[in-house]
């Protein structure tokens, strides 16, 4: 395995850049959508301090995106703020899964969201996202192999507010176990896609990236049975689509239109 | 000769950048937080290289604006240029005990000692040092700071997050 060092030599091999740059907008993507959805929350939280908690994850989460975004930007893909405002829904790279709205209502008038399905959301993407940095922490781009290390000494605290949250509904009434349960059983609809590392998914691998799906995939599974009790029976799949491939539903161009309504009025004002 | 002199530019550098203070916290210079990391002198360019603290943290751009216009300042410097860099990491052993002084007197307990990863960890309260605190949320204003309270004199206070260490695959 070859091991790159800055993104100038990454440039020179074409197929290793592809790889590459695929890999940092799955990165990115997620943790973009990720927050936006998770900065809906903001001031309806269930209570204060899980308000104060929940936007300080978010927050330093959107600062993670940032960070590949950034990457890319050094690997010749456009500026940071045009990736992340500026890229139409088919060419975002994010799970489909994480950009399904909070519930019923919006923002602004009525919003019927629901905190079930944000921690089993939220729970399960802490986990996947960590078994994929430590896979990245010894990753053959150096750039990327430094930013995942700095990332988890932070992911850590956001993986164990999760789970705390899961944990304890799942211990407690059982309208909250039904409704963990109800809502762990749609995201098996929806994880196989999480999972999936997309169309360069062996070359991913074979430049030593990141590990293949299959090992990604079992340290999951692993990780979130200490958590999740009973696992779903059901195989996991994808209903929503292929996000790794670019298909995406109607959440996204919602959560798009939302978020980039300020970029859009002036694309050319300096922050 | 040259070595002496470049030294000395080195320290006139260093008393510069310390005037830096975090923007989040007033009176606690990013030096003593340990986030500078290396000043190299070429001719009339310094360059200067800082770890953040937290990586999402929405005050780094500040903070690398403050540090090249300070640096800029001194007479012989053409230009500065700052750089964050995740080659290395931060600690909380890189805060020096100025630090650590300067943000309790700013109602900030340093990030405790001996944290052993995945535990639960309390510090002992910035005011009046009574160890009988608690945590209330290990999420606060800011991506590095927590929420505690102080049973011993009832007041609220904040602490540094102690980092998670990663040493996989090493």
């Amino acid at each position: 395995m070859n091991v790159i060092e800055t993104t100038k030599q990454a440039k020179q091999d074409s197929s290793y850049l592809k790889a590459l740059t695929e890999l940092l907008y799955q990165l990115a993507d997620d943790d973009f959508i990720i927050s936006y959805r998770g900065s809906e929350w903001l001031g309806l939280a269930p209570h204060i301090e899980e308000d104060v908690a929940y936007s300080s994850i978010t927050q330093n989460t959107m600062g993670h995106a940032f960070l590949y975004y950034q990457l890319l930007e050094e690997l010749g893909e456009g500026a940071a703020d045009v990736l992340a405002h500026d890229r139409p829904p088919y060419e975002r790279r994010n799970a489909a899964y994480f950009e399904k709205k909070n519930g019923d209502g919006s923002y602004k008038e009525e919003p019927y969201y629901d905190w079930a399905l944000t921690v089993v959301r939220q729970f399960i993407y802490e986990t996947f996202k960590q078994v994929k940095l430590k896979a990245i922490t010894s990753s053959s781009f150096k750039p990327l192999a430094a930013t995942a290390e700095k990332v988890l000494t932070e992911q850590t605290y956001h993986l164990a507010h999760w789970k705390l949250w899961i944990e304890q509904l799942q211990d407690s009434t059982k309208e909250a176990k039904t409704r963990i349960q109800t809502r762990v059983e749609e995201a098996w609809q929806e994880c196989e896609d999480v999972l999936s590392l997309g169309a360069e998914a062996e070359n991913m691998e074979q430049f030593g990236l990141i590990s293949g799906e299959s090992f990604l995939k079992k340290q999951w599974l692993q990780e979130v049975a200490k958590a999740i009790k009973p696992l779903p029976e059901s195989m996991l799949d994808k209903q929503s689509g292929s996000g790794r491939l670019g298909e995406h539903t109607r959440d996204l161009n919602q959560a798009l239109e939302t978020l980039s309504e300020v970029y859009e009025s002036d694309k050319s004002a300096v922050w | 000769m040259d070595k002496m002199i470049e030294r000395q530019k080195q320290e006139e550098l260093y008393t510069v950048i310390k005037t830096v203070d975090d923007p989040e916290l007033p009176s606690v210079s990013v030096v003593d937080l340990g986030m500078v990391r290396e000043v190299n002198v070429h001719e009339n360019h310094v360059s200067v290289s800082m770890v953040p603290t937290f990586a999402g943290c929405p005050a780094l751009d500040f903070i690398e604006l403050k540090v090249k216009k300070a640096v800029e300042d001194v007479d012989w410097v053409d230009e500065c240029t700052v750089h964050f860099s995740f080659q290395h990491q931060w600690s909380t052993d890189s805060i020096t005990e100025e630090g650590k002084y300067q943000l309790k007197k700013h109602g900030v307990a340093p990030p405790p000692e001996n944290y052993i990863p995945g535990e639960e960890w309390t510090v002992d309260c910035p005011f009046c040092g009574s160890s009988y605190t608690s945590m209330e949320n290990v999420f606060g204003p800011t991506a590095c700071r927590s929420i505690l309270y102080c049973t011993a004199c009832s007041n609220p206070f904040e602490a540094m997050k102690p980092v998670i260490k990663y040493s996989i695959n090493h």
